[in-house]
C-alpha cells in the first residue's frame, strides 16, 4: 500500500462564465503523506479553495468543470467514482472545513445534532449512539458535554470552529481539507483552534491539507509547503526547505512582503504589480509580469518542474539552467 | 512619486479596451442575456408605440366613439381587423385607444406613488427614531385598507374620471413604495461609503440624493416596473364595476364589462380585450423579472 | 518638542442594547504629537474602531473630550465640524463598500473637492487636481472613468486613501486599511502609506488587529482590551519587554513566519467575558493567569512605568513598586 493518502496530477479546473473562461487550476500537481500536513499557500484567486473542492467533487457545476486530470485517493480515481461513491467518502474519509464558521453551522439545529448527523449517515450508527459519540467529539474540542444542545448562535466564533472541527473529525477520516480555518478568528483564539487541530491531527494520524495565506500559520503547523500561483503549484517543498531556501521569485517576494518581527525594515519589498486576470492569464510564465527577474524568454516559455533537490521542486525558467538570475536570488 | 508605488501595465482592467462600463451598462448587458425579458420589453415597446400613435392608427371620433349600429356584433373581418362590439365601434381602434389609457394610468399612478411613498420612505429610512416610527404607522394604516377598496372610495368621493382615477391607484400604492424605499435605504445606509461620505463633511441632502438613493433604486424599479401591472389591472377592474372611465371612452375593462351580456353571440368583444390585459400584464412581469435579476449584485459572482 | 496634534481624554461610548448597555470604549486617554504613528491594536470587540470614529465625531462620544490642535472639538457643532473634516480625516477597512458603486474613480475622489468648494466643479482645475491626487497615491490616470467594481482590492483602496487626502488633512485615522487586502498588495500600500506621510506630514492613527503590521508601522503602539487601554509604548519596547499579561498572551499568539523561534505560547484561559454591563475590576481579571483578589474589585489605572510605557495593571504596578 503506498505511503501516499492523496496524488493530484496535472489537474485542470476551469469556470464557463459570461465574462470568459476562469482558468483556475491549470495542471496541479501534488501528493500527500499519510499523516502529513500540506500547507497550501496563495493568494486570492491563486486556485487553492477550486482545487480542495475539486478534490471532494464539489466544485459548482455550472459553471465550473473539472476539465482533466487525476486525483487519487487511497488507491482510487476520485475524478472516476459516481456521486453516490463520493458522498459517502464526503465527511466519512475526507473532511472539509471552510473559513467562516459563522455560515459554516446550520443555524436551527442544534451543534449535537450536526456532529451526529455525519456519524449517523456513514457509521451507521442509531441516533442515541450516534448522539453520544457527538457528546464525546465536543468535549474531545473543549467544549463541555452539556452544550450539545445549544444552538450555532449561542457559541462565539472560536467555540463555532472548534464545533465544526468536530464534525470534521466526527468520522475519523484520513483526510482533512481545513480552507483558511482560522482567518476569521481573533489572534489569541486562532493560537487555541491551532493548537486544538495540532493534538487532534497527533491523536489520529489525519493528513492534512491546510490552506492559508498566512505564512506564520505554516510555519507553526505544516510538514510541506505547496506554493500556488495563478493554479499552479510554482514551489513545493518541506518546511525547512521553503523557510531556508526558497528558490521562486514569487516565493520570495512573499517574504519580502511580510513586516517581520524579528528585525525592522524601513520600507517593505512588495511584489509590483497585480494578481493576474484568471480570463486572460499571462502567455509564458504566469508570473513574469512581476517578475524582477523577467526576460524577454519568459514571456515565451512555460516553466516545466524542476528538481532542486529532494523534495524540492520549483517552476522557473532560471532553475531549468535557460536562463541567468539579474541578481542573486 | 517614489518608486516603490507601482503603477501598473496589467491586464486586469476592462477600461483598458476603451469602454466605460458603468453599473447601469452591466445591467443592460445582463438584461440583454435574458431572453423572456427581451421578449417582454419588446412588446411593452410595440404597446407603447401603438398608445402614442394611436390617433395616427385610428381616428378616435370617427372609429372608436361613433356608433354604427348597422354593424354591431360583426366577428374579426378586413375592415374591422378584431371585430366590432355592441355599437358598432371597431374593437381593434378601441383596444389601442384603451391601451393608451391603460398606459398613462399605470404610468402616473406608480409615478405619483413612487414620488410620494419613496420620498416618505427615504426620510423614515434615512433618520429613524421617532421619524420612523411616525411615518411607517401612517402607512400601516393605509395599508389596512384593502388598496381597491381604498381606490373605490377616492374614485366614489372624488368623482369618476381619468385624473381622479390615476390619483385613487396611486394614493393606494404609497404605503407599498415607502415600505420598500424604506427597506432599501436601511440597507444602504449601514454601507460604509455613506460613512465615508459623512467623513469628508457631505450634507444630510448630498448624502441622501447623491449617495443613498442611486443605490437604493434597484427594488423601486423592478417593483414600479410590476406596479405598472397592477395598476392596469386596477383600472381594468374599477371601470369593469363602473368607477373608472367614464363611456363611452374605451377602456379595456369596461369593454370586458360591455361584452358581459354578449359573452355567446360574439365572445370577441370580452376576449380582445381580455387578450390585451393579460398580453400587457404578461410582458410587464416578464420585464420586471428580468430587471430584478440583472439588478441583483449577487449574481455578479 | 513636536507639538501635540491630538489629545483624547476620558473617552467613553456606550451602546444601549436589549440586553444592557454595552460598553464598546470606556475611559480611553491619549495624546499623539504631530506626525506620530500610533497603532492601536487589540482583538474585535476591543472597542479600537470605535474609538477612531469618536475622534472624528462619526460617533459622538457618551463622555469625554477631544482636543484637536488644542481646540476642545467634542462640541463643535456640525457646520464647524464639516469645516474641521478637512484637517482629519479616514481611510476604511473594506475597499468594497467604502466606495459608492454608482460614482467613478474620479467623481469619488472630486466629492470632497465639491463640498468644500476647493475647486469649482467641471472646472479643468477640478480635473487636474483629481489627477494630481491619483499620481499621488499610484492610480493610473486611463482610470479615470473607471468604476470600483472594475477594480481589485488594492487599486480601490489607493482610491480611498485619495479621497481622504483631497482636503489636505493633518490627521488620519486608518481604520484596518490593509487588512482586506493580499499580503503582496498589503505591502504596496503599506509602502505608500509611509511614503505619503514623509511627504505631506500626515499624523496616523493606525488601528489594527496585525501585530507584525503594527509593529512595522508605528511609532507607538496602544494596546486596547474591552474597551480600555491596557498599555501603551513605544514600538520596540512594547515587543521587546511587554507588561500586561494580556499583551503578553497577544504577542506569543502571533504565528511567526520562521522556523527557528520557538515561542512559549501564553494560552489565555477561556473566552472575552461581555462588554455589555461589565461587572468592577480589570477587565481581564477572568481570564489573567496572575489575577490577584484585588483585580476582580478596583479598576486598574494606566500608569507611567518609565520610559514613555504606561501600563494598567496591579501586578505591574506592585512589582515597581518594590
Amino acid at each position: 500500500m503506498s505511503d501516499n493518502i492523496l496524488e493530484i496530477k496535472d489537474l485542470v479546473v476551469h469556470y464557463i462564465t459570461d465574462e470568459g473562461v476562469v482558468e483556475a487550476v491549470n495542471g496541479l500537481n501534488m501528493t500527500l503523506k499519510r499523516g502529513e500536513t500540506l500547507g497550501l499557500v496563495g493568494e486570492t484567486g491563486a486556485g487553492k479553495t477550486t482545487t480542495a473542492l475539486s478534490i471532494l467533487r464539489l466544485v459548482p457545476n455550472p459553471p465550473g468543470k473539472i476539465i482533466s486530470g487525476e486525483i487519487h485517493f487511497d488507491g482510487e480515481n476520485l475524478l472516476e467514482l459516481s456521486e453516490e461513491e463520493m458522498r459517502s467518502i464526503r465527511g466519512n474519509k475526507i473532511s472539509m472545513i471552510f473559513q467562516d464558521p459563522m455560515t459554516s453551522l446550520n443555524p436551527v439545529m442544534t451543534v449535537g445534532e450536526q456532529i451526529a448527523e455525519g456519524i449517523e449517515i456513514h457509521q451507521g450508527l442509531s441516533t442515541d449512539e450516534a448522539m453520544e459519540k457527538a457528546h464525546e467529539m465536543l468535549e474531545l474540542v473543549g467544549i463541555p458535554r452539556e452544550r450539545a444542545i445549544d444552538y450555532p448562535h449561542q457559541f462565539s466564533g472560536g467555540m463555532k470552529q472548534r464545533v465544526v472541527i468536530a464534525i470534521a473529525l466526527a468520522c475519523n477520516p484520513s483526510l482533512l481539507i481545513a480552507d483558511e480555518p482560522t482567518t476569521a478568528l481573533d489572534v489569541t483564539i486562532q493560537a487555541q483552534v491551532l493548537e486544538l487541530m495540532r493534538n487532534l491531527r497527533e491523536e489520529f494520524n489525519t493528513a492534512m491539507i491546510l490552506i492559508t495565506h498566512d505564512l506564520g500559520i505554516v510555519a507553526e503547523t505544516c510538514d510541506k509547503v505547496a506554493v500556488m500561483y495563478a493554479g499552479e503549484v510554482i514551489e513545493y517543498a518541506t518546511l525547512e526547505q521553503l523557510f531556508e531556501n526558497p528558490k521562486h521569485p514569487y516565493t520570495i517576494g512573499l517574504f519580502g512582503s511580510i513586516p517581520s518581527l524579528e528585525h525592522d525594515v524601513e520600507r517593505l519589498k512588495p511584489i509590483k504589480g497585480l494578481m493576474p486576470d484568471p480570463t486572460n492569464l499571462p502567455s509564458g510564465c504566469p508570473f513574469h509580469p512581476r517578475c524582477s527577474h523577467a526576460q524577454d524568454i519568459c514571456k515565451e516559455r512555460k516553466p516545466i518542474v524542476t528538481n532542486i533537490e529532494e523534495g524540492h521542486m520549483v517552476k522557473c525558467l532560471i532553475y531549468e539552467g535557460v536562463m541567468e538570475a539579474k541578481e542573486v536570488l | 512619486m517614489s518608486s516603490s508605488v507601482t503603477t501598473e501595465k496589467d491586464t486586469n482592467l476592462k477600461s483598458q479596451a476603451g469602454k466605460k462600463r458603468s453599473q447601469w451598462g452591466e445591467v443592460w448587458r445582463r438584461l440583454k442575456k435574458n431572453h423572456m425579458a427581451m421578449i417582454g420589453l419588446i412588446i411593452m415597446i410595440i404597446l407603447i408605440l401603438l398608445a402614442v400613435f394611436a390617433n395616427q392608427i385610428a381616428d378616435y371620433e370617427e372609429v372608436a366613439i361613433k356608433q354604427n349600429t348597422a354593424n354591431r356584433l360583426q366577428g374579426p373581418s378586413r375592415e374591422n381587423w378584431l371585430g366590432t362590439d355592441n355599437f358598432g365601434r371597431d374593437i381593434f381602434a378601441r383596444i389601442i385607444h384603451g391601451g393608451r389609457i391603460s398606459l398613462m394610468v399605470g404610468v402616473v399612478a406608480v409615478g405619483i406613488a413612487v414620488l410620494i411613498g419613496g420620498t416618505l420612505g427615504a426620510i423614515a429610512g434615512f433618520y429613524g427614531g421617532r421619524v420612523d416610527n411616525l411615518i411607517m404607522r401612517a402607512m400601516d394604516i393605509f395599508l389596512a385598507i384593502p388598496s381597491i377598496l381604498l381606490a373605490i372610495a377616492i374614485v366614489t368621493a372624488l368623482g369618476a374620471n381619468l385624473f381622479n382615477l390615476m390619483l385613487a391607484i396611486g394614493i393606494s400604492s404609497i404605503p407599498g413604495y415607502a415600505r420598500i424605499v424604506r427597506a432599501s435605504v436601511l440597507t444602504v445606509k449601514d454601507q460604509e461609503f455613506i460613512e465615508a461620505a459623512r467623513a469628508i463633511g457631505a450634507s444630510d441632502f448630498r448624502i441622501i440624493t447623491k449617495h443613498i438613493i442611486p443605490n437604493a433604486l434597484a427594488p423601486v424599479i423592478v417593483q414600479g416596473t410590476l406596479g405598472v401591472a397592477t395598476a392596469i389591472l386596477s383600472t381594468a377592474g374599477l371601470s369593469f364595476i363602473g368607477l373608472g372611465v367614464p363611456k363611452p371612452r374605451p377602456e379595456w375593462g369596461s369593454m370586458l364589462s360591455d361584452g358581459r351580456t354578449y359573452l355567446w353571440e360574439a365572445s370577441h368583444i370580452t376576449t380582445f380585450p381580455g387578450l390585451a390585459i393579460v398580453i400587457t400584464i404578461l410582458a410587464l412581469n416578464l420585464l420586471g423579472d428580468g430587471l430584478r435579476d440583472a439588478l441583483d449584485p449577487r449574481l455578479k459572482q | 518638542m513636536a507639538e501635540s496634534i491630538l489629545k483624547v481624554k476620558g473617552i467613553k461610548k456606550y451602546f444601549s442594547t436589549p440586553k444592557g448597555m454595552l460598553h464598546a470604549v470606556d475611559g480611553v486617554d491619549f495624546e499623539m504629537e504631530k506626525g506620530e504613528t500610533l497603532g492601536l491594536v487589540g482583538e474585535s470587540g476591543c472597542g479600537k474602531s470605535t474609538i477612531g470614529r469618536v475622534i472624528l465625531r462619526l460617533l459622538e462620544p457618551t463622555e469625554g473630550e477631544i482636543y484637536f490642535e488644542d481646540k476642545n472639538i467634542s462640541q463643535l457643532n456640525k457646520k464647524e465640524m464639516i469645516k474641521l473634516r478637512r484637517d482629519m480625516q479616514i481611510i476604511f477597512q473594506d475597499p468594497f463598500s467604502s466606495l459608492n458603486p454608482r460614482l467613478s474613480v474620479s467623481e469619488i475622489i472630486a466629492e470632497p473637492l465639491i463640498i468644500h468648494n476647493i475647486v469649482k466643479k467641471k472646472n479643468s482645475e477640478l480635473e487636474k487636481e483629481v489627477l494630481r491626487l491619483m499620481d499621488l497615491v499610484g492610480l493610473a490616470k486611463r482610470l479615470v472613468n473607471a468604476y470600483p467594481h472594475e477594480l481589485d482590492g488594492g487599486r480601490r483602496q489607493r482610491i480611498g486613501i485619495a479621497r481622504a487626502l483631497a482636503l489636505r488633512p493633518k490627521f488620519i485615522v486608518a481604520d484596518e486599511p490593509v487588512s482586506a487586502l493580499d499580503v503582496s498588495i498589503q505591502a504596496q500600500i503599506l509602502n505608500l502609506l509611509q511614503d505619503l506621510q514623509e511627504e505631506l506630514g500626515l499624523t496616523y492613527l493606525f488601528i489594527t488587529h496585525d501585530l507584525s503590521v503594527v509593529k512595522h508601522i508605528s511609532d507607538n503602539i496602544a494596546v486596547m482590551y474591552l474597551g480600555k487601554l491596557v498599555e501603551k509604548a513605544p514600538a520596540d519596547e512594547l515587543f521587546r519587554n511587554s507588561l500586561h499579561p494580556y499583551t503578553q498572551a497577544l504577542l506569543s499568539a502571533i504565528p511567526v513566519p520562521s522556523i527557528k523561534s520557538k515561542r512559549e505560547r501564553i494560552i489565555l484561559k477561556g473566552e472575552i467575558t461581555s462588554p455589555i454591563d461589565p461587572k468592577p475590576g480589570c477587565r481581564f481579571a477572568a481570564r489573567c493567569n496572575y489575577a490577584m483578589d484585588r483585580c476582580f474589585k478596583e479598576d486598574p489605572e494606566l500608569t507611567e512605568v518609565g520610559n514613555n510605557h504606561h501600563v494598567a495593571c496591579f501586578l505591574v504596578e506592585e512589582k515597581a513598586n518594590n
